[in-house]
């Protein structure tokens, strides 16, 4: 209809650019993301069906083995290994860890201003903007069998948590590492729960918990799955706990995205090791549409 | 010379709306125009065309001499004030006016004393260094008028120039608009919804609905002889009565009272026509009045110094408590005002009413009306 | 009035039934509360520990504790030949991402939000979804051939560019949300008064979009600054390698791990991103809601 105020996000061309040099800005930033984006995704489908090596004679002359490298994975113990490590880091670190600690944290600081939030936000928030490099560090020096402070602090000194529980080290570790962006949400999602809600289910003789389950827990849904899907593909694809473990010992930590550079990149295994990445991308892509149709029908239901 | 001339000017969208259907207008040099008319209908439209914001999709813009349909707005030599304003924050205010001479290239000395000059012609001498969020909404709307006349530009084009301001201050910018327009003498077209508005600013105003234009004509003709029944309703702060009419042995009947036919109408048997008459031209009486309409009052409702009165209309041989058909409205003076329930007759003053056949005036042009003439029926000063 | 007096007293004799229960209900669960956030707190500051103490330490171990207060560790960052130049690596990867993703971004995302390019709602969503699906990590094998055949191995423009490719749809996404938030009669205005596009843009977007520029721009720089794994495939050589490599290095290195240099260095690493996020966070009120309006 006419004569409505030009709304945002249907600006017409107000500059005058015109569709010639709208689709020139456009040029550079699409050249980039094509080149280092999407090329990238399609290469890892042809490289995954070669045989391509770093190094011999398969490096020089790559040949096509169809889906060798795909059935070799699929049967290779070592990739369902890494694949059921992958699978417990993510549900450990990011959607218990991350997300259970975020929301904890968020509930707990829910309508208090003063310093002990700010504390307790700065601390978090730190470990959150600290380096990778950095922090994987810090958690080897607090891990240290001999000289660790944790072992000092419990008094249980010679306890190797590195190498005796490797899994559940970076799963603290990254649980650590991640919390600050689920507990931001989380705090603002909460501030949008209006008090009036919680104060007639409190007037009506609801507990915590029945509070969190009919009041709160409705309202953010939507905020809960962005959040899970969000961490749920940044932590299937961490590289980070390479820093600590390196996957060991023995593979015992040796997730999917450790997996593929030992394989592909130590090991020189390149077509193998794009089959790999090639399933990881799937995964990926399967995580992501699960959430996006969970988000899709909580929509309709709301 | 700074006339503008539009010739079948069309717009049409790609979704096959039609926001602008082959317009014909001429715009004198100097004028102050008024492009009024509800939302959708084309007016803001016809701004940005003229700007050159939008392009015509048929027919042809002039101003002056110049035919100004393919250059884009940077070459038309028009400025525009937009309804927010559009101050840059970032800038002074002193830049913010002196923004259109930067772009012609006017040197940085140069520049800085027009833009003082403007100010100080709008009394913003004293704001030059601040920036447009500190100002008050007039402030603001002054400062965007100094912008676009530091550029003496051939046209000015204001879109909805008021509708920022709160009530109050509207009144007054108005006024201040008037004489702004009336010192600088620059062609000036605005958009308003607002008729009090355009009534009281503009020389001419064009009514328009739809993609066209329904009329033109100076305050007086729209306010008195609107063209169509679309006009009559929209001009007029208390929108003109029109009541259903059928032509019956060389009369009118009202609502079952007879009316003499205006002069000069050229009517047949039997025809259903549109009577109008404005409530600012009605008479109101307690006494029965012959060439008057007979109603029952539902509503008073008191506006100040004079109420507002509808009335349902009923023919005097309709039974008592019949269901109402028509209603009127009248205007008041003070101190006469009726009772709801009572019975009253209101009496059209000479030469006020008006015929419409399928929407378009047919009553031709009187002779001015004599104000001092009355009914018999007793309505007095 | 007496009776009223009278029977006031008798009201404070018992307490109302179901009020005890309450009360004690929500002291408990007022320390409750205080227990777990201290436990938080001391949670996310041990590992921190070892970062405020070892690199003030004259004899520092692995174990966190009350520092022999000396400034000379930091001597040994001078000793060390890539310590500080990798700093100056990280600077510049960082920087230069920056620069790239902001600028292209804000093209684009102007483009985009301006003018009404067919697909363009799908598109945008759509490299969002890659570029949470193609991570570094998934298409490391490619990523490294594609740097070999351009010859990118071992030049920090490469590390750059793949850099800016994977940050670029989030920010354009940041940046059209701006664009689309700033009302388009500023740039009316100006193309009435006779301004070019081009002036358009230098004259009033980019200095009213200024606040989400340097969003996207800070935003950046940490993405990278912390980025060890593509500068890790592909950079060969500690000279051209950024801090986040040397770090990893420093400590993976074989032998005793100096820990007046890690100590130090982890300290020097870590500020800037550190001081950048508190000074951002005071100035624009910093409070990333992940997305969600408050």
């Amino acid at each position: 209809m006419k004569g409505r105020r030009r709304a945002t996000g249907a600006a017409p061309d107000a500059a005058g650019l015109g569709r010639a040099r709208a689709t020139g800005f456009l040029v550079p930033g699409m050249v980039l993301i094509l080149l280092f984006l999407v090329v990238p995704a399609a290469w890892t489908i042809y490289l995954g069906v070669t045989n391509y090596r770093l190094t011999g004679l398969a490096a020089a002359n790559p040949e096509v083995v169809g889906l060798d490298n795909y059935t070799r994975a699929l049967t290779d113990e070592r990739f369902r290994s890494s694949l059921v490590l992958t699978l417990q880091f993510v549900l450990g670190s990011a959607v218990i860890g991350q997300a259970g600690l975020g929301f904890a944290i968020a509930y707990a600081l829910r309508d208090r201003r003063g310093p002990l939030r700010r504390l307790v936000e700065g601390f978090v928030l730190l470990s959150w903007i600290l380096p990778s490099s950095v922090v994987a560090f810090l958690w080897i020096a607090l891990l240290d069998r001999d000289g660790g402070t944790l072992n000092a602090l419990l008094g249980i000194p010679g306890t190797a948590w590195l190498l005796d529980h490797p899994m559940l080290s970076i799963i603290v570790f990254n649980t650590w590492r991640g919390t600050a962006f689920s507990m931001m949400l989380y705090a603002a999602a909460l501030e949008n729960v209006p008090r009036s809600h919680l104060e007639t289910a409190r007037l009506a003789g609801a507990g915590t918990w029945q509070q969190l389950r009919d009041v709160v827990f409705p309202r953010i849904r939507g905020h809960v799955l962005t959040n899970l899907l969000l961490i749920s593909l940044w932590t299937f694809n961490d590289f980070a706990p390479f820093l600590i473990t390196a996957g060991g010992p023995e593979q015992r930590s040796e997730i999917l995205p450790v997996y593929v550079y030992k394989v592909a990149l130590s090991g020189g295994e390149l077509g193998f090791g794009a089959a790999i990445s090639f399933v990881m991308l799937l995964i990926n892509l399967v995580i992501a549409l699960v959430y996006l149709r969970m988000l899709g029908r909580r929509k309709e239901t709301a | 010379m700074s006339a503008i001339t539009l010739r079948e000017l069309t717009k049409v969208y790609p979704n096959g709306v039609r926001a602008l259907d082959a317009l014909d207008l001429e715009i004198a040099d100097g004028e102050f125009f008024a492009l009024l008319g509800p939302s959708g209908c084309g007016k803001t439209t016809l701004l940005r065309t003229i700007a050159g914001l939008e392009t015509a999709s048929g027919g042809r813009v002039h101003i002056g001499e110049r035919d100004v349909t393919a250059l884009p707005p940077g070459r038309r030599d028009v400025a525009m004030v937009f309804q927010d304003y559009a101050l840059f924050p970032h800038m002074t205010v002193q830049d913010n006016i002196a923004y259109p001479l930067r772009i012609k290239k006017v040197d940085r000395r140069a520049r800085a004393d027009k833009a003082a000059e403007t100010a100080d012609e709008l009394g913003l001498g004293a704001l030059l260094q601040r920036r447009p969020g500190q100002l008050s909404g007039g402030q603001q709307q002054r400062v965007a008028l100094a912008r676009a006349m530091a550029c003496h530009p051939q046209v000015f084009l204001l879109d909805e120039p008021l509708s920022n301001l709160d009530a109050r201050l509207r009144l007054e910018a108005r006024t201040f608009l008037k004489r702004l327009q009336r010192e600088l003498g620059v062609t000036t077209v605005f958009v308003t919804h607002d008729q009090a508005e355009a009534l009281a600013l503009a020389d001419r105003i064009a009514v328009m609905e739809g993609g066209r234009i329904r009329q033109v004509g100076t305050p007086t003709e729209v306010f008195r002889r609107p063209a169509n029944t679309f006009v009559a309703g929209f001009i007029g702060s208390t929108p003109m009565n029109l009541v259903d009419a059928e032509v019956r042995d060389g009369e009118l009947v009202v609502a079952g009272t007879r009316l003499p036919v205006p002069e000069g109408v050229q009517v047949t048997d039997g025809e259903k026509l549109t009577y109008g008459v404005r409530p600012e031209y009605l008479d109101h009486t307690a006494e029965p009045a012959s060439g008057g309409l007979r109603g029952r009052v539902v509503v008073v409702e008191n506006l100040g110094s004079f109420s507002l009165v509808s009335l349902d209309l009923q023919p005097a041989d309709a039974p008592a408590g019949d269901t109402p058909g028509t209603s009127v409205q009248v205007v008041v003076p003070e101190g006469r005002e009726p009772a709801p329930g009572d019975t009253g007759w209101v009496v059209p003053r000479p030469g006020r009413s008006l015929l419409y056949r399928d929407g378009e005036l047919v009553t031709p042009e009187a002779t001015p009306a004599v104000p001092a003439a009355r009914t018999a029926a007793g309505a007095e000063q | 009035m007496s009776t009223a007096t009278r029977t006031a007293p008798a009201r404070t004799d018992r307490p109302a039934p179901g009020t005890a229960p309450v009360a004690v209900r929500h002291v408990l669960s007022r320390i409750g509360r205080y227990v777990f956030l201290c436990a938080v707190l001391g949670f996310f500051a041990l590992p921190l520990l070892w970062l405020a103490t070892a690199p003030f330490d004259e004899t520092p171990t692995i174990t966190a504790s009350l520092p022999r207060f000396t400034l000379d560790n930091f001597r040994a960052l001078l000793d060390n030949p890539y310590a500080l130049s990798s700093l100056l690596n990280s600077v510049y990867l960082a920087a230069g991402t920056a620069v790239l993703v902001v600028t292209f971004a804000a093209l684009a995302a102007y483009a985009l939000s301006r003018v009404r390019v067919p697909g363009r709602d799908a598109l945008l969503y759509g490299l969002l979804l890659l570029s949470s699906i193609v991570t570094g990590t998934a298409t490391m094998v490619p990523l490294f051939e594609l740097a070999f055949r351009l010859n990118l191995i071992d030049s920090r423009l490469g590390v750059i560019l793949i850099l800016s490719g994977g940050l670029l749809p989030a920010a354009i996404f940041i940046l059209k949300d701006f664009m689309d938030a700033t009302p388009t009669s500023y740039e009316e205005s100006a193309r009435v008064f006779g301004a070019s596009p081009l002036q358009i843009m230098r004259h009033i977007v980019v200095p009213v979009v200024r606040p989400g520029l340097a969003t996207v721009g800070v935003w950046a720089v940490a993405n990278v600054w912390g980025n060890f794994l593509v500068p890790f495939l592909l950079l060969r050589g500690p000279e051209k390698a950024p801090a986040a490599v040397i770090m990893y290095t420093l400590y993976t290195e074989g032998g005793q791990a100096d820990l007046r240099l890690l100590s130090t260095f982890s300290l020097l690493y870590s500020l800037p991103v550190a001081l950048m996020f508190v000074f951002v966070s005071s100035r624009y009120g910093f409070r990333f809601h992940g997305g969600i309006k408050r």
